[in-house]
């Protein structure tokens, strides 16, 4: 007789109801235990889905719940937890997202659950002090053009070829969806200067600049490369925005 | 490195200049935030066996969803915006919920 369930045999049976429960789940009186593997199996799953509207509560609000929890249901079988952090799940949501079915014609929900992601990051990234206008004052001006900065371990870009930062923040504000234009690309900068995580639309060019002021190139260098994308790409403002967000460390704090 | 910058050296100063005028330099002295932080309240992680009303079947539902509820379409905000199309919601008012 079998007494003993090999883990995949375990996990399989756990995230899908039709299979049977594994040989080997006995009770206390050493008889088959369907109904309690079924609670425990009801419990995991459970947990699982709240998890996931809890990660993703714009996606849950936009889709509504009870397809939510329904759509979550199959995401789970498709993609079991690969860690014990619930905090690391649904890394592969958006993918799940751009190429389930019946949300397809919502073309703009896989940014939004890459916003989600990106503002759970930024929410567990460690504490750092900002970059402030103070320190860029700070900085002799025959030196700007040489400037490197260090990202800040919140700070996220974002681009979308829809609205997603609009659609992101009205949703989770409970804001009027119905003057936004989902099909309007925007650029989004996600930070946490204090303790609190901000998000906001950036201006045309001024994704590129961040991200490559990110990627360890010059201030003018970075600068250059948003003009070349965008000719109107207006400098002072992008430099305002990575300022207020606090986008990037506090010199001499480079880890 | 280029010389040939179309952002010439006085241009980034310059702005440099626009941007930490007026307002900005008294701005947000970040991380300086009067709140304390609560580690660990993220996410509920309930791994717990609350599971309230409706929820019961949630691991044990046998339900096909594919063939059937999926038929069904999103309920949520999201219909409340123009989709591409140019159909405001576009969708099928729902006929029936979803199985819990």
């Amino acid at each position: 007789m079998q007494t003993t369930v090999s883990n995949r045999e375990f996990t399989a049976a756990l995230s899908d109801p039709e299979k049977a429960t594994p040989e080997g789940i006995r009770g206390p009186d050493r008889k088959k235990s369907a109904k309690r593997f079924d609670i425990y199996r009801n419990n995991v799953i459970y947990g699982l889905i709240e998890a996931l509207g809890d990660i993703f509560p714009a996606v849950e609000r936009l889709v509504g719940e009870n397809f939510f929890r329904d759509m979550a249901r199959l995401y789970i079988r498709a993609n079991p937890p690969d860690s014990p952090l619930l905090f690391r799940y649904g890394k592969a949501m958006p993918d799940f997202l751009a190429t389930f079915e019946p949300v397809a014609h919502l073309s703009y929900l896989p940014d939004i659950a890459r916003i989600e992601l990106a503002w759970l990051d930024a929410f567990h990234a460690a504490d750092r002090s900002c970059f402030s206008a103070a320190d860029l004052a700070a900085a002799p001006e025959s030196q700007l053009d040489d400037l490197r900065l260090t990202p800040h371990p919140a700070t996220r870009v974002i681009r979308s070829r829809s609205a997603a930062v609009s659609i992101f923040s009205a949703t989770r504000s409970g804001a009027s969806l119905s003057e936004i234009d989902p099909t309007a690309p925007e650029d989004g900068l996600v930070t946490r200067p204090g303790h609190d995580v901000q998000i906001r639309r950036l201006p045309p060019g001024a994704a590129t600049f961040l991200q490559s002021l990110i990627d360890g190139a010059r201030l003018a260098d970075a600068a250059e490369a948003a003009g070349l994308e965008y000719a109107e790409f207006d400098l002072p403002a992008a430099i305002r925005a990575m300022l207020e967000a606090g986008a990037f460390n506090k010199r001499g704090q480079e880890t | 490195m280029s010389k040939n910058s179309i952002i010439g050296a006085s241009a980034v100063a310059g702005a440099v200049a626009m941007a930490l005028s007026g307002a900005t330099l008294v701005a947000t002295s970040t991380g300086a935030a009067a709140a304390e932080k609560c580690y660990g309240v993220s996410l509920a992680g309930d791994n717990d066996c609350a599971a309230g009303p409706g929820t019961t079947c949630a691991g044990t539902s046998t339900v096909d969803y594919q063939g059937n509820a999926w038929t069904s379409v999103p309920n949520g905000t999201c219909l409340t915006m123009d989709v591409p199309g140019g159909r405001k919601g576009s969708l099928e008012p729902l006929d029936r919920d979803l199985p819990a």
